[in-house]
């Protein structure tokens, strides 16, 4: 299991001994502080990745500490989500409602189902281990919106339990309309929709059928109602201010080429944040798409359509696409030391005050990090070259480069060029360092996944992968050990340049990377 | 009095329970069943037999053989 070590002064400790059953609530909930001091420019110091610069301040009051969006806030605040909404009103292509396996981390998958009761124990019980969790969602394993009364009675007992927590909710859009003026009076302030088409002729290739007013409506019809329901949903979120990112499943062949027009339709309605995620469609999920061969992107086609739709609108490269159960930092998964059983057993103290010195320390992190990162970019100044290098990071959170490469479970991606450092995405791997010995096919899975960066930056790396890599192309850099990601990146790329510059390095363009589909979740 | 759940193909979902205008479906042992005392076929509620509509597994709401058919009993009285 990967272990945070988040903070070197961490002020609540994150395992405690469990033993008895109760439930205390402490102080009160703090007045979540701004972001502190300010750089010079008037820009927030602990920006998301574009900063909060061009942000209405009531927005990104509610995103910087979202993971889900705000990319800069996901390498240090976690979310779960809770399992409580089992039935689904659409049928997806790529989901299959039989499947259920612990070792998966994919949307629709969980372990167990929670009634709202237990499900509400588990998020006080969660934010007291984990005080940097500040998020709640409610994303299935179906639709929330299909199953309303217990949604919205969770929703009720969490307010009224941990009132500091944000509630979020990611639907289908199907049944969102007729909710909305719920969502609004629970304080349910951000709302994913899955919109992935807004054409019913590319629709009836996604969807085999909905469910709307008591009638199973299949092929175009269902698409055609399923997109109007969507973009009435989504204009009823704006108008409400209710925060909205878009997430679209790219499905190459069928909707890449769309996905323009869907990025334009739904920004003209007021999304927030575009999330396009890669098809999971491998076969033994026995998924439609699975089963018929339909395959998904490669990272270098995903980063091209995000990087098409980026001049549009923010992209959201930081996805996960995890379970309906998920909890912890984005990239690991905690849930299984927050079973019921295990839950039941469990002394819980929900102490506002110390998950509020907490996140302070955690925003003093993050000021650091963004002023590290101000301080390198200065060296750059001046610097004019087109060469953009993508460099994989083996990271357990906090920004900083703090895994062991043998370690990772995935593999943060940054494009850095003279504009500076920019996370791009992540890569999944098979773990290569099992009880101390590496395996040959594991690193072979983590070249092929990233193929595409020139170098990858870890804390530590064994001899014989070091020089795997090399052959392949990619130079392992140990020397930023436990220093932030992008001040290093930056550093690296100036090394970089001078070396091409005084002829030692010719630089090289990489090729194409694998997205590992489906991938195991624990060690 | 007509339809059954296929144990076996059952998800547990509780689309089908959220949907039942009788309040014929429960829930046992985190799967689903109607009981066919309650059943109407949806006749005279809804055009689509619910459970059937909403149940996300095809051929898992079947007809119960073992039960007269209640639409046959309807238009007949």
């Amino acid at each position: 299991m990967a272990d945070l070590a988040l903070l070197s002064t961490t002020l609540a400790s994150r395992s405690k001994p469990l033993a008895g059953i109760k439930i205390e609530v402490s102080g009160q909930p703090a007045k979540q502080g701004g972001c502190g001091t300010s750089s010079a420019g008037g820009k927030a110091s602990c920006g998301s990745a574009a900063g909060q610069g061009d942000l209405d301040p009531e927005i990104w009051e509610k995103v910087k500490n979202h993971p889900c969006y705000s990319e800069e806030a996901h390498h240090h605040y976690a979310r779960m989500h809770v399992a409580v909404a089992p039935a689904c009103n659409i049928q997806c292509n790529y989901c299959n409602r039989k499947y259920d396996c612990s070792n998966e981390s994919r949307p629709g998958v969980v372990s167990e189902r929670l009634t709202p009761e237990q499900a509400a124990r588990k998020v006080v019980a969660v934010a007291s281990e984990i005080p940097q969790m500040t998020v709640l969602g409610i994303a299935g394993p179906g639709d929330p919106l299909a199953n309303p009364d217990k949604t919205f009675k969770t929703f009720e007992l969490i307010a009224s339990q941990a009132p500091d927590i944000k509630l979020c909710l990611s639907t289908n859009g199907l049944a969102l309309p007729d909710y909305v003026k719920q969502i609004k009076d629970f304080n349910v302030d951000h709302v994913t929709i899955t919109i992935n088409m807004v054409d019913p002729a590319v629709g009836e290739r996604i969807y085999p059928w909905v469910f709307y007013k008591h009638k199973r409506y299949r092929g175009r019809d269902a698409a055609k109602i399923l997109t109007e329901r969507q973009m009435e949903g989504l204009e009823a979120l704006t108008a409400n201010k209710i925060l909205c990112k878009v997430n679209s499943v790219m499905i190459p062949g069928i909707n890449d080429e769309h996905m323009i027009e869907v990025n334009r339709a739904v920004k003209s309605r007021g999304a927030f944040l575009h999330n396009i995620m890669p098809l999971i469609s491998e076969p033994e999920h026995g998924t439609y798409f699975g089963l018929n061969g339909q395959p998904g992107p490669t990272a270098q086609q995903l980063k091209a359509l995000q990087d098409r739709c980026e001049g549009e609108m923010n992209m959201m490269r930081h996805c996960r696409q995890c379970r309906a159960d998920a909890v912890g930092l984005l990239g690991e998964d905690r849930s299984a030391e927050f079973t019921t059983e295990k839950i039941e057993q469990m002394s819980v103290v929900y102490d506002f005050e110390s998950r509020r010195q907490y996140q302070q320390g955690v925003e003093d992190q993050r000021q650091a990090k963004v002023a590290a990162k101000q301080a390198e970019m200065d060296t750059l100044a001046g610097e004019l070259s087109d060469i953009k290098l993508l460099i994989a990071v083996a990271t357990k959170g906090g920004g900083k480069v703090n895994e062991h490469f043998g370690h990772a479970h995935e593999f943060q991606v940054y494009e850095v060029s003279t504009a500076g450092a920019k996370f791009v995405g992540h890569r999944r791997v098979d773990l290569y360092c099992q009880g101390g010995f590496g395996e040959e096919a594991a690193l072979e899975t983590v070249i092929r996944a990233i193929n595409d960066c020139h170098a990858v930056f870890v804390a530590k790396i064994g001899a014989c992968p070091k020089d795997e890599l090399k052959a392949a192309g990619i130079e392992p850099v140990d020397r930023y050990a436990h220093e932030f990601i992008e001040k290093s990146a930056i550093s690296y790329f100036r090394e970089y340049l001078a070396k091409v510059k005084s002829g030692d390095l010719v630089h090289t363009d990489r090729g194409d990377a694998a997205i590992r589909q489906g991938a195991f979740v624990a060690a | 009095m007509a339809y059954k759940i296929v144990e076996s193909q059952c998800t547990g979902c509780s689309a089908c329970e959220l949907e039942c205008p009788n309040t014929a479906i429960y829930e046992k042992n985190g799967l689903f069943a109607i009981n066919p005392k309650k059943c109407t076929e949806c006749i005279g509620f809804f055009e689509q037999p619910q459970c059937v509509s909403a149940c996300p597994i095809d051929d898992t709401c079947i007809i119960d053989e073992s039960y007269p058919r209640y639409a046959a009993k309807e238009l007949t009285s």
